[in-house]
Formats: C-alpha cells, sequence, structure tokens
C-alpha cells in the first residue's frame, strides 16, 4: 500500500506532529513498506467474526458519586511549561475572535 | 445541498436542537474530582485522571450513568441493553488528554419524544439520541498588554465533568416552539433533579440546526449549525434572525451553504465563521480503558422506580385528585420545588377545599414574598407552620384579614407557629354574639348615612357597614356573625 | 562481604534480612555499589536513586526490627522507566518527558512501597515502550550484559538487564508485544507477561491501552512468583483490572507436572528459527517430557497473523494516548508563534523516530475511509487468534475439557533468535518488529506467557515460553519451575565482571 505525500502530510496534521521534508520522505517510505505487510490480513476471511471489545471479558466496575480530594494548585502547575494566576498559559488558538 | 427557490415562496421552517446539558453529581464523570467547580478558583477541582497525566485511567461515576438512565427514560427513549464509550480525538488546550471520551455508534439511548405546550397547543418532537460524555475545561482569551498579542488560559476544573448530549429531531417549525421545547426539557431536567438546566451557568447548553424548505417539501435544506447562543432568549433570537438571513438569501436566487455559524449577542446577528474549517476527522473508536456497559434490566427498573413524577403527570394528578383548576395545578408544578411545598403543606389532606386553599395561599402570598420559588423547599415558612395557618383559619379562629397578619409574622419569625402568633397578637376572632352585637349597634348609630342607603334599597351600602364593623373589631370579627347580626338589625330597623 | 550480597533470590535475601545476619542498608549499600560498578558498560538505569535507596532501606531496617517484615520489605528493585513514581522523574525514555516528576506512584509501585521495597534506580526503556531493542530509548541504550554489543531486547531492556547484571533482585518491566520475556529471553532471565487485568495499568505510562501489562523480571521463577503475588489483584482506579482472587503462587510451585498435556505449536518453530535457538527450545521439551509431562504438537495458524494485526491495533492505541503530550500541561514545550505551530514543534522535538512512526501508522489506520479496513479488521483477527487459543486449552464454548488436541499449557520458543547486536535492525522497522513474532500471539489473546531460560546458542542465552489460559499464572510458573528445578539456567551468570571495557560499542553511543 503506497502512500503519497500527500496523505503523509494529511495524517501528520491530524497527529500534530510536524515533519521535516527528509522525515516526510523517509516516512512515507516506512510506512508504505510496513502497511504492505499489513495488508497480508486482508486473505483472512473474518467477514462472520466480530471485532474484540474486550480480550477478557469483564462487567465495568461503576464508582459511587463521592467527591474526594484534587491536587492542589500548586501540583496541578508544577509539571506546566508556563502558568498565570493559577490558569494554564498557551498560545493563542489561531482564527478565534 | 442548496436549496433555490422562487421570490415569494412560502418557505417551512425546520429545526433540531443538540443539547448538552451538565450532571449534577458530586463528582466528576471518569473520576473523584468534585464537580461543584463553577465559583472555584482556577484549576483547584484537578486530578491527576482529570489532567490527562501519563499513566492514569478513567472510572465511570455510577450516579451520572443512573442520571442519564432517568432522563432517557423520562424522555420515552430505549435505553440499549450493550452500549460504550468510544474516543472522540481532537487536540485543543481545554482537552487534557487530546481525546474525550464520549459515546459515538452505541449512545446510552435511542428514539424518544418530548411534549411541550406552545400557543396553547401541544406538541410532540422526537429524540434522536441521548448520550454521555465529559464537559472540556475552560479556555480564556487574554492579551498581552506589551505586545497585544493573543493568549489564552485553561481552567480545567471544568475537565471532566458529567454531561448528557440530548439530540432532537428536526421536527420544530419555528423559534417560538424551539424556545418552549427547551422550556419544557430544562423544567424536565429541573423535576428530574439531574441538572440545574441553567443556561448562565452552561449547565444547559444549545446548539441549533436550522434550514428552510419551501413548504409542502419533504425533501431538507441545507442544514446550518449556530453555536454560542447562550440563553433562551437568544436562541429565539438568533433563529428569528438566522430564518430570516435565510430566507431573503433563497428569495434573492442564492443558496444555502451547510455551514456552522455562530451568534453575536452584540450585534443581534448570526456570523459566518472566518476560517474555512476542515471537518475534523475525529477518528473514533471504542474506549479501551473502559469495559462496555451492560444495561441489566433489573437496574433500570430501578431507576426507573427512583425517578420523579413527571410534570404533565403531576399536574393531571393534582387536578384529578385534588379537584385544582388547571390554571392553579400549572402553576404549582412549574417546579418539582413548589410542587414538593404544596403536596407537603397538605400532608395526605385530600379535601378540595383545603387543596383550594392551600393552593391560592402558596400561589398567591407565599409566591408573592417569595423571589426564588426553586428555594421554595429552604422557606422558613415550612409547609407545617403553613398548615398551622390553614388549620386556624378552617377552625374559625381567624379570618382571612387576620390570617394575613399571621402569615407576615410566620414570615418574620421562624420560631412562631400559627396558634403562638395569635395568642400573642390577640388576633384571636371574635365570634361572640353579644360582643359583635354591642358593637354593630353601635356602628349602626354611627353610621345613619349607610344605613339610611341600605334601607332605602342600596343593598351595597351595608358593605361599608361590614367594613365599619370588622374595623371596630380590630379587624379581628368572625365575617359571618358580623353579617348575620348586622342583617338583624337593620331588618329589625326596617321592620321597626 | 558485598559482593555475596548481589545474585539473591527473594528468599535467600528475605532469611538473611530476618535472621538480622544482614541489614536491608547492607544490602542496598551491595547493590549501590554493583551499579557503580557496572553501570559504565551494562547502562540499565536512565535515573539512579540512591539516595531513596538508602531512606527506604533505613526504613525497612526498623520495620524488620519491629518484626513487621513484609515479602519485599528491604529488597532492592528497579522500575522500569514507564511506571510512575512520585518520588523520581519518569521519562518513558523520552525527550518530552525528560523533566517529569508524578504526583502519584503506579498502583503496582505503590504496593511494593506499601510492602517495604527498595528502588534503586528507574531503568531504561524503549521510548514510550516501542520497540524490541531498548535502542529506541532518547536517552542511551543498554547493553545485554552477556555481549556488551547486542542488544538486552525491549522494550524493558533496563530493567531486564540490570536483574541479570546483578543490579536490583527484582524488576518490574511491562509487555505490550513482548517487552519483558523478549528481553528476558536475550538476557537469560525469568520475564512474566500476565493475563490482561491481572495486574492494575494505574500509573503505567500507556503505550496499548488494551495489551500493555506490567511484568516482572527476575532471576528464579520462585522471585516471579513472589513478586506477581505482592502486584496482583483487582484495582479500583483500573476499570479493566480483574476482580479475580490473587491465589499463592509460591505456594503453587510444587514441582509436579506429570500428565500435564504441553501443547507445542509448529508454527512458532517455522518464524525463521536460528539453529541453536531451536535446539535449545527442544532440549527444553525433552526434559519437560521427561519429568512426566506430555508433548502434543498442535497448530495455530492464526497466530501468524500476529504480527500484522499487532502493528495495527497497538499503533492505533497509541496514537490516541500519546496525544496528551502537547507541551501544554507538562512535558517538553516548544513555543512558537500560536498553538498550532506550538503543537507541530513541540512533538516533532519531543519524540524520536519510532514513536512518530508508530503515532503515524495509528493515526492512519484509525482515519476515516481506512478504520474498518485496518482497525476493525485487526480486531476480528484478534478474535480468531484468541479463539484459536480458547480452542486449544479447551476453554471455548461447549468444549470438552479433555478432548483430543486439547493442552494444559502451550510452550514455544520466545524469540526466533538470540540477541541481535546493536545497531543491526535499526535501519529496517518491520525487521525489528520480526523480533517479538512468538510474543505478540500472547499479548493479543490476553494469556499469560512466563519466559524462562533454557540455554545457550554461541554463548547467547536462549529462552523458551509457557502459555496458559487466562488467570492460570499459576499453572505456567509451576511448569516454568519443574523445568527449572531440573536445570541450572537460572543459576548462570553474565561474565561481567571480567568483561573488558573496550567491549563496548561504539563510544558515545
Amino acid at each position: 500500500m503506497a502512500l503519497t505525500d500527500e496523505q503523509v502530510e494529511y495524517v501528520a496534521t491530524l497527529a500534530r506532529l510536524g515533519l521535516s521534508d527528509e522525515e516526510r520522505a523517509r516516512l512515507r517510505e516506512q510506512l508504505s513498506s510496513i502497511l504492505g505487510h499489513i495488508d497480508r490480513l486482508r486473505e483472512l476471511d473474518t467477514s462472520a467474526i466480530p471485532p474484540t471489545a474486550q480480550v477478557i471479558p469483564l462487567d465495568p466496575v461503576l464508582r459511587d458519586d463521592i467527591a474526594r480530594p484534587s491536587l492542589t494548585l500548586e501540583q496541578v502547575l508544577a509539571n506546566a511549561p508556563r502558568s498565570e494566576n493559577g490558569f494554564i498559559r498557551v498560545n493563542a488558538i489561531l482564527d478565534e475572535e | 445541498m442548496a436549496v433555490m427557490t422562487a421570490p415569494g415562496t412560502t418557505y417551512e421552517t425546520v429545526i433540531g436542537l443538540e443539547v448538552h446539558v451538565q450532571l449534577l453529581t458530586r463528582s466528576k464523570m471518569f473520576c473523584g474530582c468534585s464537580a461543584d467547580y463553577f465559583a472555584a478558583p482556577p484549576n483547584t477541582h484537578v486530578c491527576p485522571v482529570c489532567l490527562g497525566l501519563p499513566g492514569v485511567l478513567p472510572v465511570i461515576n455510577r450516579a451520572a450513568v443512573e442520571a442519564a438512565m432517568m432522563t432517557a427514560l423520562a424522555l420515552g427513549c430505549t435505553i440499549q441493553p450493550d452500549n460504550k464509550f468510544d474516543r472522540k480525538n481532537y487536540f485543543y488546550p481545554d482537552l487534557p488528554k487530546g481525546y474525550q471520551i464520549s459515546q459515538y455508534d452505541l449512545p446510552l439511548a435511542v428514539n424518544g419524544a418530548l411534549e411541550f405546550a406552545v400557543g396553547g397547543e401541544t406538541r410532540r418532537a422526537g429524540i434522536t439520541r441521548v448520550h454521555m460524555e465529559e464537559d472540556t475545561g475552560k479556555n480564556l482569551h487574554a492579551t498581552d498588554p506589551a505586545t497585544g498579542a493573543g493568549y489564552s488560559l485553561v481552567d480545567l476544573n471544568r475537565a471532566g465533568v458529567p454531561l448528557l448530549e440530548i439530540v432532537g429531531e428536526p421536527d420544530l417549525r419555528s423559534p417560538e416552539e424551539a424556545r418552549a421545547y427547551l422550556t419544557t426539557m430544562r423544567q424536565l431536567l429541573r423535576f428530574l433533579g439531574v441538572s440545574t438546566g441553567n443556561m448562565e451557568e452552561g449547565a444547559l447548553r444549545c446548539d441549533i440546526n436550522v434550514s428552510l424548505r419551501p413548504a409542502g417539501s419533504g425533501a431538507f435544506g441545507a442544514k446550518v449549525e449556530i453555536k454560542n447562543v447562550n440563553s433562551f432568549r437568544a436562541v429565539e433570537r438568533a433563529l428569528v434572525y438566522e430564518v430570516e438571513r435565510q430566507r431573503r438569501v433563497l428569495d434573492a436566487g442564492g443558496a444555502i451553504p451547510q455551514e456552522t455559524r455562530g451568534w453575536s449577542e452584540e450585534r443581534g446577528q448570526t456570523l459566518g465563521q472566518r476560517s474555512k474549517e476542515v471537518a475534523t476527522d475525529y477518528r473514533y473508536f471504542p474506549e479501551p480503558d473502559l469495559p462496555p456497559l451492560k444495561m441489566d434490566p433489573a437496574w433500570i427498573e430501578r431507576v426507573r422506580g427512583r425517578m420523579a413524577e413527571l410534570p404533565r403527570a403531576r399536574r393531571a394528578r393534582f387536578v384529578a385528585d385534588y379537584g385544582l383548576r388547571e390554571a392553579d395545578a400549572a402553576l404549582l408544578t412549574e417546579s418539582r420545588a413548589v410542587a414538593d411545598y404544596f403536596e407537603a403543606t397538605l400532608d395526605g389532606d385530600r379535601r378540595p377545599e383545603r387543596a383550594r386553599l392551600a393552593a391560592n395561599w402558596i400561589t398567591g402570598d407565599l409566591f408573592a414574598a417569595t423571589p426564588d420559588r426553586e428555594a421554595l423547599g429552604d422557606s422558613p415558612l415550612t409547609p407545617a407552620r403553613l398548615r398551622g395557618l390553614l388549620d386556624l383559619l378552617d377552625a374559625g379562629r381567624i379570618n382571612r384579614t387576620t390570617a394575613k397578619q399571621v402569615f407576615n409574622e410566620l414570615l418574620a419569625r421562624p420560631d412562631e407557629d400559627a396558634a403562638a402568633i395569635v395568642e400573642r397578637l390577640g388576633l384571636g376572632q371574635v365570634s361572640d354574639d353579644a360582643a359583635i352585637r354591642a358593637t354593630v349597634g353601635r356602628v349602626l348609630a354611627e353610621n345613619p348615612k349607610p344605613v339610611a342607603d341600605f334601607l332605602s334599597g342600596k343593598a351595597a351600602a351595608k358593605g361599608r357597614l361590614v367594613g365599619a364593623t370588622m374595623k371596630a373589631l380590630g379587624g379581628r370579627g368572625d365575617v359571618a356573625v358580623v353579617n348575620r347580626l348586622l342583617d338583624e338589625e337593620l331588618a329589625r330597623q326596617r321592620g321597626g | 562481604m558485598a559482593g555475596d550480597l548481589i545474585y539473591l533470590s527473594v528468599d535467600e535475601a528475605r532469611d538473611l534480612l530476618d535472621r538480622r545476619e544482614v541489614s536491608s542498608v547492607e544490602l542496598t549499600e551491595a547493590h549501590l555499589a554493583r551499579i557503580e560498578a557496572v553501570e559504565d558498560r551494562v547502562k540499565a538505569f536512565i535515573t539512579a536513586t540512591p539516595e531513596q535507596a538508602r531512606e527506604g532501606a533505613r526504613l525497612a531496617d526498623e520495620r524488620i526490627a519491629a518484626g513487621a517484615a513484609a515479602t519485599f520489605t528491604g529488597i532492592p528493585i528497579t522500575l522500569k522507566d514507564v511506571l510512575c513514581t512520585r518520588d523520581a522523574p519518569t521519562t518513558a525514555g523520552s525527550q518530552i518527558l525528560r523533566d517529569f516528576l508524578p504526583p502519584y506512584d503506579a498502583t503496582a509501585v505503590a504496593r511494593l512501597r506499601e510492602q517495604g521495597a527498595v528502588f534503586v534506580g528507574k531503568s531504561n526503556t524503549d521510548e514510550f515502550a516501542m520497540g524490541s531493542s531498548t535502542e529506541n530509548s532518547s536517552f542511551h541504550t543498554t547493553r545485554n550484559p552477556w555481549d556488551l554489543a547486542r542488544v538486552p531486547g525491549g522494550s524493558s531492556g533496563g530493567p531486564i538487564a540490570a536483574v541479570a547484571a546483578g543490579e536490583a533482585i527484582v524488576g518490574l518491566g511491562s509487555e505490550t508485544g513482548g517487552s519483558v520475556r523478549q528481553p528476558a529471553g536475550f538476557c537469560g532471565i525469568v520475564g512474566l507477561k500476565t493475563t490482561y487485568g491481572r495486574i492494575s495499568r494505574y500509573g503505567l505510562i500507556a503505550f496499548a491501552s488494551s495489551l500493555d501489562q506490567i511484568g516482572p523480571a527476575t532471576r528464579t521463577v520462585a522471585d516471579c512468583a513472589h513478586t506477581l503475588g505482592a502486584i496482583a489483584g483487582h484495582d479500583p482506579a483500573d476499570s479493566t483490572s480483574a476482580p479475580v482472587p490473587v491465589p499463592d503462587y509460591r505456594a503453587a510451585l510444587t514441582g509436579d507436572i506429570k500428565g500435564l498435556r504441553v501443547g507445542v505449536p509448529r508454527e512458532y518453530f517455522d518464524q525463521g528459527l536460528e539453529p541453536g535457538v531451536e535446539a535449545a527450545v527442544r532440549q527444553g521439551l525433552r526434559v519437560i517430557e521427561g519429568l512426566g509431562a506430555e508433548l502434543v504438537e498442535i497448530s495455530l495458524p492464526t497466530s501468524l497473523s500476529g504480527l500484522p494485526t499487532y502493528y495495527i491495533i497497538a499503533p492505533a492505541e497509541a496514537s490516541a494516548n500519546l496525544a496528551r503530550y502537547d507541551g501544554v500541561k507538562y512535558g517538553l514545550s516548544v513555543p512558537r508563534g500560536d498553538l498550532l505551530a506550538t503543537y507541530l514543534a513541540t512533538r516533532r522535538a519531543g519524540f524520536g523516530a519510532e514513536v512518530k512512526r508508530r503515532i503515524m501508522l495509528g493515526t492512519y489506520a484509525l482515519s476515516s475511509g481506512y478504520y474498518d479496513a485496518y482497525y476493525v479488521k485487526a480486531q476480528k483477527v484478534r478474535t480468531l487468534i484468541k479463539a484459536e487459543f480458547d480452542r486449544a486449552f479447551g476453554r471455548d464454548d461447549g468444549a470438552d475439557g479433555r478432548a483430543a488436541g486439547v493442552v494444559d499449557v502451550i510452550i514455544a520458543p520466545t524469540s526466533p533468535t538470540t540477541a541481535f547486536r546493536i545497531g543491526e535492525r535499526s535501519d529496517d522497522p518491520y525487521a525489528m518488529y520480526m523480533a517479538d513474532v512468538l510474543t505478540i500471539p500472547a499479548n493479543l489473546a490476553g494469556i499469560p506467557s512466563v519466559a524462562v531460560p533454557c540455554g545457550f546458542a554461541d554463548g547467547l542465552p536462549v529462552s523458551l515460553q509457557v502459555m496458559g489460559p487466562a488467570f492460570a499464572e499459576d499453572l505456567i510458573l509451576r511448569v516454568a519451575e519443574a523445568y527449572e528445578r531440573s536445570t541450572d539456567w537460572t543459576a548462570r551468570r553474565p561474565p561481567l565482571d571480567g568483561a573488558p571495557r573496550e567491549a563496548i560499542v561504539g563510544s558515545g553511543v
């Protein structure tokens, strides 16, 4: 399954991965090759087979609705690259009013 | 798909509403942080799970699921026996994990309906689906004073709060219907106790889908989505504007492209988005950290059993069981707080006279004295204390006039009951014939003109004499006795 | 003598500590000294934590003195750096988390900490556990203690090499596609992958949510049983952890496997096995047969589709799990003019090539138009692979437990080859992926498997794995330990102490 440059660029944008031209070219080659191996799966007839929803079937264990202590503000911001007045600070999102 | 028509065409408006409801649980959807975030300082209701730290996992809040189930049942939906959560993948600063846990192809419930009243008629709009998801955090915009550059401040308190998404069929046909649908929806949510439904606080959010089509056409026109409507009034205004806007475009021979527009409250207009958005590929897939939910029928029945009686049913019952007028029943079932207050006042008393008496006092004096009816349950004038007042009225210990005084005292002094107030203020009704006869005699002597008017045939003049007698009795006269003795005395005077 | 205090088993160390012949401080110091001595060659650690270890040892000694010791009180342990620790940086082997300090412990870590275990350091991993050689660590490559020019395997190369080199008594690694068994095999130690859900994943930095499991890495099967017993069991913080009772795994090691039916899947011997590997594994099977087990040839043809299946499901889930690394809330941030540019620059700088490859693959497999053909398809093949194991174990619906062809456990080689040279497979991703072809099926089926050393080929360790039905860890450990008793493979030690420094390949790597 050969990928085009446009496909690679589209997927990279979806995944928010910045790529150099060299990386894009190399990824295009490698991903195409890997997908070639993966396409072997088409040979298997799975028309009547359900996809695995849970590999080890479990009933969900639900949580009681009790409020528990949260992290302190210091803990929340401890690893934050930038913060301001208790908020996490980020660059502007373009094309917003 | 565009709809192109000739000017003068009559259009039918087609509206569907997508409502997001914040559930009133104590903790968030997938973690134990308090969900009561609204007034909290930023980032103080955040834990490793809702912060999306490496290695954390979601755990489902049972109460949130049950609130969702209850809402779905109240909307007459079918709860899907197997439903599951999915990841909706996109990047945004208020979305810590880079995906939102939501429900995609197997939602909690499908195929319901909401009945609502509009313009004196009952209408019914379909509900397509109800599903659960987690809320995002909040992004605030700021400007750097030095450079003028914009930036964003992120508060994750709201991230992970449980949300219900209720998608309505495009069955609404006017802005008024849309508003009525929303109002009824909110009333229902409040009645169930699952949400405050407060749009100003963001507990209820609404996205609108609206299109026009030539009247009689079965096809749907291109649908415009309107976002950023933050009040019921805004919903109606935005729709009025947008319907008109679309009509003008169509009449001029133009086409309506399928798009998302934002409502601008300040400008009173819907505005197209500046950037041409490529529809985001959310790459939904089943949430591997959460096993699918199994909606055991016994569980559904338990939830159904706990469901509060719905507004329409309660109103009908008030009319049937208590003989109330429709208008009174409607007032008393506008909110659960009021309906509960009314029935607590009756405390099992099924006599229609008592019901009417209670209804009058509640919808009259009590409503006047209580600005926030939702908080009626917190009033110092408890149902039991009001009942004390009604009992005294029934027993003839006080009349309507003195009862008003007692009512005001009940409000002002939360520790005194009605009987004690009557005692303290000496408001006990005077019913003693002798006492009243003496007063009647004096009043007639002091008011010759009304007596003369009455005796010459002006029956209405008696009212003044009743009033004067009551006043002379300090308002405490038993009106029936006053009337009887006045009649006797006047008859005696007439008869000579 | 400090040298006598390394290479102890848990039972031996516990005995010495409880009889107060040795203190935890002494035991810990011996391990810290060992780390000092060999780390320039093995490079197992990302962050050594000697001060925390000394403090832990001190507290452990107090507890032992009070007569309140548990199994792991005072025992030196290393944790793969994908396990969150509240007192040490947790990097996942990545630049994007190089300075990240979690505010909490993973549940498995907390359970060991509660017992008074001593943590000597966070050990190396392929970045976000993606790899089969630990060469994808953004910090450095760990060396195989048996041959420093070769890889230790991956992604849990760090803890496994550390345990093999005597730098800790026990290691916790993690598996998604063989990342504990394969390196355990390359380094000649015991590595366990449990049933999916046996051990809580809370605090394990997620790679592929439906596959990830923490795995003990130890020098003996008994040590593995001890470790499993300490960390297994339901965790309310992990909705995928199984509410299945935890048996006494140590007590299950009875040594008796008479009458046990051992399935030998022919397809697992067809995957380009090196002759030395096949010979050692077949010899191991003969030993097991000699202990009274019955060998039954079986066929698991769908296992052959495991690799492509895995390389859709794992990257797909990973692409979503790694979306949180955006430079906003924590981790590396490379600010640019606007948010989008910041995302792109941060993730470009923070992730290595293999991680990018898998994120791309996974995003593609989930994207509109490809989701059914890739992700759904792979999940269907997964159903087939699991069903095949269920049938083999007689666990499918309506199965007759002792029907012909039904077996109790399945034994196969752990890897087709012994440890390859550093750099040998770096240029061919799929060739690297092939290292896990024999381990991946058990991950996809969610069944437990334990790798144990079974010999050498050209001086390098060879390993066989014992697979069993879901929650049958006690059974597979019993088989493994019975085999262990009949051989001395787990008593072998890598020639580290005599290894010349010139054995280090390519200085600066």
